[in-house]
């Protein structure tokens, strides 16, 4: 399809010429900040696990959030979406304070999560789990459920719209399957693909590569990309620097809590405090001459 | 040995009162933990519920019967809401201690001495389905004779509502578990967290399941109160609750018809066997012969308990169920 991969480009452009501005440091502001963070702390008990001073989100960019195990980034994940709530902390998305609010409304207003251990419901179909991400379907009323000429047209047209997206996904031949039946690649397609039911305008993946094998691998990544071509914006973990290197507008770095870097993939990898963050202060001195072996132990780690 | 009078006994005993009581009940198990995975423990409160409003509104306040039914529905609904509220945004095990504690704490009031003049404390409180039976299409002389058991005008009239209470009550689980909503609280069952992130809230659907189970336990309880004539405190006992969650897991947890075919063959087997260790007793048999009547009625309890076992073990989808689908993982 060359049109898409024009296509591609110009967004992929767009991004990049948004973001060329913006100063590289923590908690820099963006041209159009489609999540703006103030002050959320999560402590548990004497650990402090989230500590973000202030971080924006540029809109329609993808944006990969990295750091070292335990830096807190599923936990800043689980804190924005609503599936925790932060000690001290607004933020809002699209101007629309979230803080305090449960999780179902969050995802209603178009910011979508997926989860670092899929949550394919693997007890039903492929076709049923997509078909359970619709939104404002009549048919999920109590009482309307059991008259079946109420909902019954609309079901047709969100099957419809299910199989559309598992064309796209390739998952089309196994939608009358059991997503337990599916592998953890496939999965991690289905759970993307559900997300996309509910006409996101900003998905966070939380590592849509843990547990992928290398062959599905690169078809995520053009996924990934394609939800950007279609206007989204994107917010992910990884660990794997080759594919934040590959896909990512912006890296947000974290460490221990809190934001420590940000920046285009490229420079922000060769920040100093990045690296410290990574593999420890003693450590800079030997790896600032060969950038590639920081790549490759991070992604080993 | 009889053998025609045990047939009798058993083909009686699948379709009489205390099936269709039970299987009442665990129609509304099968919305609340079969497709929801919720775990009530406390059904026999709502069958108490149920049960208890009919005999007061009549007996304590000289109300009509038809007056009972709403009260004994609306009751089951706030009960469900009272035990909803606090637990189901926690874990599942929690609704479990809620319930089975709840269950026990309105039985102990329903005979407390303290408010005998309400519910009559120990004995409950009959003759109040007068107004019931008012209704009653069959003649006086009507009888269903099967074998050597006969079946009355009013035991057909209360078998002929109760059988088609269950008819509604399937009807409804059939058409919600094949509708979206359906699609939703399965979801919910298998990983909350993945349908709230989708945008539903997971606490309504759990409500709404847990209010829908509460009220057939209600319309249990209003069954065994009609068809015994007679409310008891210790007609709701705990056991109450398992005996249905038997006849669900028997028949299959989230099949429509499991808990129908659970109820049919456990009651028939449940009275068949004691019948059949009585006559077993009367005519000398080996082994059986060691025991004596009052034994082997509790034998046969032993056995429910030892069939429940068996069947998780072996069989953890029932009889109707699809180990692809399998219920029995409620976290």
């Amino acid at each position: 399809m060359p049109d898409s991969t024009q296509d591609s480009v110009s967004k992929k452009d767009q991004a990049t010429k948004a973001l060329a501005d913006v100063p590289r440091e923590a908690g820099a502001s963006k041209p159009d900040a489609i999540l703006v963070v103030d002050h959320v702390k999560r402590s548990f008990g004497g650990l402090v696990a989230v500590d973000v001073e202030h971080v924006e989100i540029q809109r329609g960019a993808i944006t990969a959030l990295v750091g070292p195990n335990g830096a807190g980034k599923t936990t800043f994940f689980n804190l924005l979406t609503g599936f925790d709530s932060p000690d001290t902390g607004t933020w809002m998305f699209e101007g629309r304070d979230l803080a305090g609010m449960p999780s179902y409304r969050v995802a209603r207003l178009g910011m979508i999560r997926t989860f670092q251990l899929t949550k394919a419901l693997s007890k039903m179909t492929v076709i049923d789990n997509m078909r359970l991400g619709a939104t404002g379907q009549i048919g999920e009323r109590m009482f309307q459920a059991l008259f079946g000429f109420l909902w019954r047209g609309q079901e047709n047209s969100v099957s419809a719209k299910a199989d559309e997206l598992l064309t796209r996904f390739k998952l089309l031949e196994k939608k009358a399957d059991f997503a337990g039946s599916l592998s953890g690649g496939q999965r991690k397609l289905l759970e993307m693909a559900r997300a996309l039911m509910t006409d996101p305008t900003m998905v966070m993946l939380d590592e849509p590569m843990a547990g992928v094998n290398p062959a599905l691998t690169q078809s995520l990544l053009e996924h990934i990309k394609g939800l950007r071509e279609e206007g989204m914006t994107v917010v992910f973990v990884e660990h794997d620097m080759d594919v934040v290197r590959d896909i990512s507008d912006w890296v947000i770095v974290m460490a221990q809590g809190s934001v420590i870097a940000e920046g285009p993939p490229d420079e922000v990898m060769r920040n100093p405090a990045v690296i410290a963050a990574y593999l420890g202060g003693h450590h800079d001195r030997a790896l600032t001459d060969t950038g590639v072996s920081f790549t490759q132990e991070a992604s080993e780690a | 040995m009889d053998w025609s009078y045990i047939f009798a006994v058993m083909v009686t005993s699948a379709f009489g009162l205390q099936a269709i009581v039970f299987g009442l009940a665990a129609i509304g198990i099968n919305v609340q933990f079969g497709y929801t995975g919720l775990l009530n423990f406390g059904q026999a409160a709502f069958m108490a519920v149920g049960g208890y409003s009919v005999a007061v509104v009549v007996v304590t306040f000289g109300w009509s019967f038809w007056v009972g039914v709403p009260i004994g529905i609306l009751a089951a609904i706030i009960l469900a809401l009272i035990l909803g509220i606090p637990t189901l945004r926690l874990r599942a095990d929690y609704l479990a201690i809620v319930t089975i504690a709840a269950a026990e704490i309105i039985r102990l009031i329903l005979r407390s001495v303290t408010f005998k003049e309400i519910f009559g404390g120990s004995d409950g409180r009959q003759a109040f389905a007068d107004g019931f039976f008012a209704m009653n299409p069959f003649p006086d002389d009507a009888a269903l004779r099967i074998g050597p058991a006969v079946i009355n005008d009013q035991q057909l009239f209360t078998y002929t509502v109760g059988w088609s209470l269950i008819a509604i009550a399937l009807l409804v689980v059939w058409l919600l578990v094949r509708s979206p909503w359906g699609r939703v609280i399965k979801g919910i069952r298998e990983d909350e967290d993945a349908v709230r992130s989708l945008g539903k809230n997971v606490y309504a659907y759990k409500m709404q399941a847990l209010v829908l189970g509460g009220v057939f336990g209600a319309l249990a309880g209003f069954i065994t109160a009609i068809g015994a004539q007679n409310v008891n405190p210790d007609v709701f006992k705990t056991d109450a609750t398992f005996f249905a969650y038997a006849i669900l897991i028997l028949g299959g947890a989230a099949r429509v018809f499991g808990p129908l075919l659970g109820t049919v063959i456990f009651w028939a087997l449940f009275q068949g066997t004691d019948v059949f260790l009585r006559q077993g007793i009367d005519a000398g048999l080996p082994i059986i012969s060691l025991m004596d009547g009052t034994q082997a009625a509790v034998l046969r309890v032993m056995l429910v308990g030892l069939g429940i076992m068996l069947l998780m073990i072996y069989r953890p989808q029932g009889i109707l169920g699809d180990r692809k689908e399998l219920a029995l993982d409620a976290r």
